[in-house]
């Protein structure tokens, strides 16, 4: 038995449901970021998978392109974490809804 | 061998990322995505993406783990209260709804998979050059541009996060 396309985006398709899940139920800021990591990183699953079955290297070439914005983004976002602590002094999105209503 | 290999990695990958979300202390949140991002790494190279494995464990399992890690310090876990997590009925509403994502993706899934069969040789993937070589080929004549503009991107990142992170002082 081989291990076809279709095993890689079921992987992929689970990482992203529990990095679903993770931004759904976490309240944490530092956590919720890191699910969305898992989520980013599911896709890139998927992209290689693809670049791999369909014999091209663009999709390995896009996975770089998308780590490039996930490193950006966890920068940014954690810069806002510690600045969010610094004035509010918690990490707990509950209590951080300035922009909510 | 390489599905025994494969069956393994799945499943370490995803224990390890249930773990990530469902463990209560963001330390082992932190430690349990650098597995998640190894297993992906194992998993890139049993893809024969060799060159993106290496780069997924030095930019994640490397560096952005390290900043998580390095921010968990500093904002010095011992003072926060933890958040009180939501209670067991939205937790099951939660689970429930991303299953049921998963269960919406499988007809897409199921779709697309039995139109690809084999591993596809046609093409650039199937000659004698190396993954780095294909890679860096691409990248620097077709991509061009956007490796450019994602230089752009990650300068603008930079200087996001050194005035985000800068202290505010009131005068």
């Amino acid at each position: 038995m081989m291990v076809t396309l279709e095993h890689y985006l079921v992987l992929s398709a689970l990482l992203f449901a529990v990095g679903i899940s993770g931004v759904m139920l976490r309240r944490n800021l530092i956590v919720i970021l890191m699910s969305l990591e898992l989520m980013l990183n599911a896709v890139n699953l998927s992209f290689v998978a693809f670049s791999r079955y369909l014999g091209s290297i663009e999709g390995q070439i896009f996975v770089l392109f998308v780590m490039v914005v996930a490193a950006a983004e966890v920068a940014v976002g954690l810069a806002i974490a510690v600045s969010v602590f610094r004035q509010r002094g918690t990490i707990n999105i509950n209590d951080i809804n300035l922009l909510k209503w | 061998m390489e599905t025994i290999l494969f069956y393994v990695l799945a499943v370490v990958t995803l224990l390890s990322a249930v773990f990530v979300v469902f463990l209560r202390r963001p330390i082992h949140n932190v430690l349990f995505m650098i597995l998640t991002m190894i297993g992906l790494a194992t998993l890139f190279i049993l893809l024969h993406a060799e060159f993106l494995a290496m780069v997924q464990i030095i930019v994640y399992a490397g560096a952005v783990m390290v900043l998580f890690l390095f921010v968990i310090m500093l904002l010095n876990l011992e003072e926060i209260d933890f958040p009180r997590e939501p209670r067991p009925l939205r937790w099951g509403f939660g689970v429930i709804l991303s299953l049921a994502f998963v269960v919406m993706l499988f007809p897409v899934i199921k779709r697309i998979a039995p139109t690809i069969t084999s591993v596809g040789q046609s093409g650039d993937m199937a000659g004698a050059m190396s993954n780095l070589d294909l890679i860096a080929r691409e990248l620097f004549t077709t991509y061009l541009l956007p490796f450019e503009i994602a230089s752009f991107l990650l300068l603008a990142a930079i200087i996001g996060t050194v005035v985000i992170g800068r202290k505010l002082t009131r005068n």
